[in-house]
């Protein structure tokens, strides 16, 4: 814990700050696709899956980080793999425990966060690495980062889709809804939209970055 | 509900495709479906490990159901794909050195491909019998290498185009799999 201790603030801000913008697993990395698309027909869908998510992989990287010592280098994947497909049950009998509907929403992507290929990267990349305070931080940014891309579809989809934002009417009756926003080409192209998004934003900010730097030498 | 083996197929491989409908093992779909010489082995792999795990899966089931033991079917699934996997690996190295060699890294990545946990957790939540769990798995994996062979050929095309700089990689490809998405919309209701 010493080194958690001894960093400053801003480190663990910045730490957090990865997974939330930089890295972001959705948009940057690309990672962990599958349940992102499968249950964002609706904003309260993907938070729920994006807690669900935060659930597995804050505590996942607590165990690993804690264990990391006592795991042999040969099986650590095995383990890993173990160690989440635990937490997922323990969250699959919790979320059908809180709420069925919502259970019968997700169906069996809540058991497919086992497979969450972000999840386990995390595990190998980040959490077998540092220290359990590191980790934890590192995972609840990532965690945040995912839910936050899960948001953006859900909401895009279900504005689009439905007419309506967390069930509630957004257009008044004259809507006509874009039914195919909810339905699986929707995923795809609301996806591509936003990835599109990145990385135009991504090109305009290295443009002036550029500029900024031919500013400062002919100064 | 009962369906005919034949339904079962039908929906797995067309009506309810696994990529293009259910969002199931999309990574190697955007990952892998660069090339077609690629694509192909990777769709008969995947097959292949999804049958293995569905037999796998049905037998594990039934003995998990007999000491009561449900909720350690995830974690006994997830185990046994990763078998599975090993052993189609190690088959492969011995009798196929070419094809082990042409897979590469992909090999052991189907362990985490969500459509093979998929058919192990989807035959268990519609308790399908012995036949129906073995051609759900040959239509999930048939559905998926149709996918990945249809994606690596429309990309295989799209490179000779002109596409703007921004649009290019990952954006581009959910666009295409957007509109091959909604193409087969028009097979939904075919399996009944």
């Amino acid at each position: 814990m010493s080194i958690v201790m001894s960093a400053t603030t801003t480190d663990r801000w910045d730490e957090f700050m990865e997974g939330v913008w930089r890295q972001n697993p959705l948009f940057v990395m690309v990672l962990g696709l599958c349940p992102a698309l499968a249950v964002t027909v609706s904003a309260i869908n993907a938070l729920s899956m994006g807690l669900a998510t935060a659930f597995v992989l804050t505590c996942s990287a607590l165990l690993v980080s804690l264990l990391r010592r006592m795991i042999p280098k040969e099986v650590r994947i095995a383990t890993y793999i173990v160690i989440i497909a635990t937490f997922v049950t323990v969250v699959d009998y919790l979320i059908q425990a809180i709420s069925l509907a919502l259970y019968d929403a997700l169906g069996a992507f809540i058991q497919l966060i086992v497979v969450n290929c972000m999840i386990l990267g995390r595990a190998e990349a980040h959490a077998s690495k540092n220290p359990p305070g590191i980790a934890v931080i590192n995972a609840l940014g990532m965690s945040a980062g995912f839910a936050i891309g899960l948001f953006a579809l859900g909401a895009v989809r279900e504005i689009l889709g439905a007419g309506t934002l967390f069930g509630i009417s957004l257009f008044g009756s004259g809507f006509q809804p874009w039914v195919v926003m909810v339905l699986p080409p929707g995923g795809f192209f609301v996806l591509g939209m936003w990835l599109l998004v990145f990385a135009a934003w991504g090109r305009w900010r290295q443009r002036r970055q550029a500029r900024q730097a031919e500013a400062t030498r002919h100064a | 509900m009962h369906e005919s083996a034949a339904q079962v197929f039908i929906n797995a491989f067309l009506a309810n495709n696994f990529v293009l409908a259910m969002f199931l093992g999309l990574c190697p779909f955007i990952g892998v479906s660069g090339k077609l010489e690629t694509a192909a082995p990777m769709g008969a792999a995947t097959t292949f490990v999804m049958l293995v795990a569905s037999l796998c899966a049905y037998g594990l089931n039934l003995l998990l159901a007999y000491f009561n033991l449900e909720f350690l079917r995830l974690i006994a699934y997830i185990v046994i794909i990763a078998s599975a996997v090993q052993l189609v690996e190690m088959v492969l190295k011995k009798y196929s050195p070419g094809l082990f060699r042409a897979l590469g890294i992909y090999l052991p990545l189907i362990t985490t491909n969500c459509a093979v946990l998929g058919v192990a957790l989807f035959q268990t939540a519609r308790e399908y019998d012995f036949v129906q769990s073995v051609t759900f798995a040959v239509g999930a994996g048939a559905g998926f290498t149709l996918a990945i062979i249809l994606m690596a050929s429309v990309r295989e095309r799209l490179q000779l185009s002109d596409v703007p700089s921004v649009a290019q990689g990952a954006a581009l490809s959910f666009m295409l799999a957007g509109i091959l998405s909604l193409a087969f919309m028009g097979f939904a209701g075919l399996g009944g």
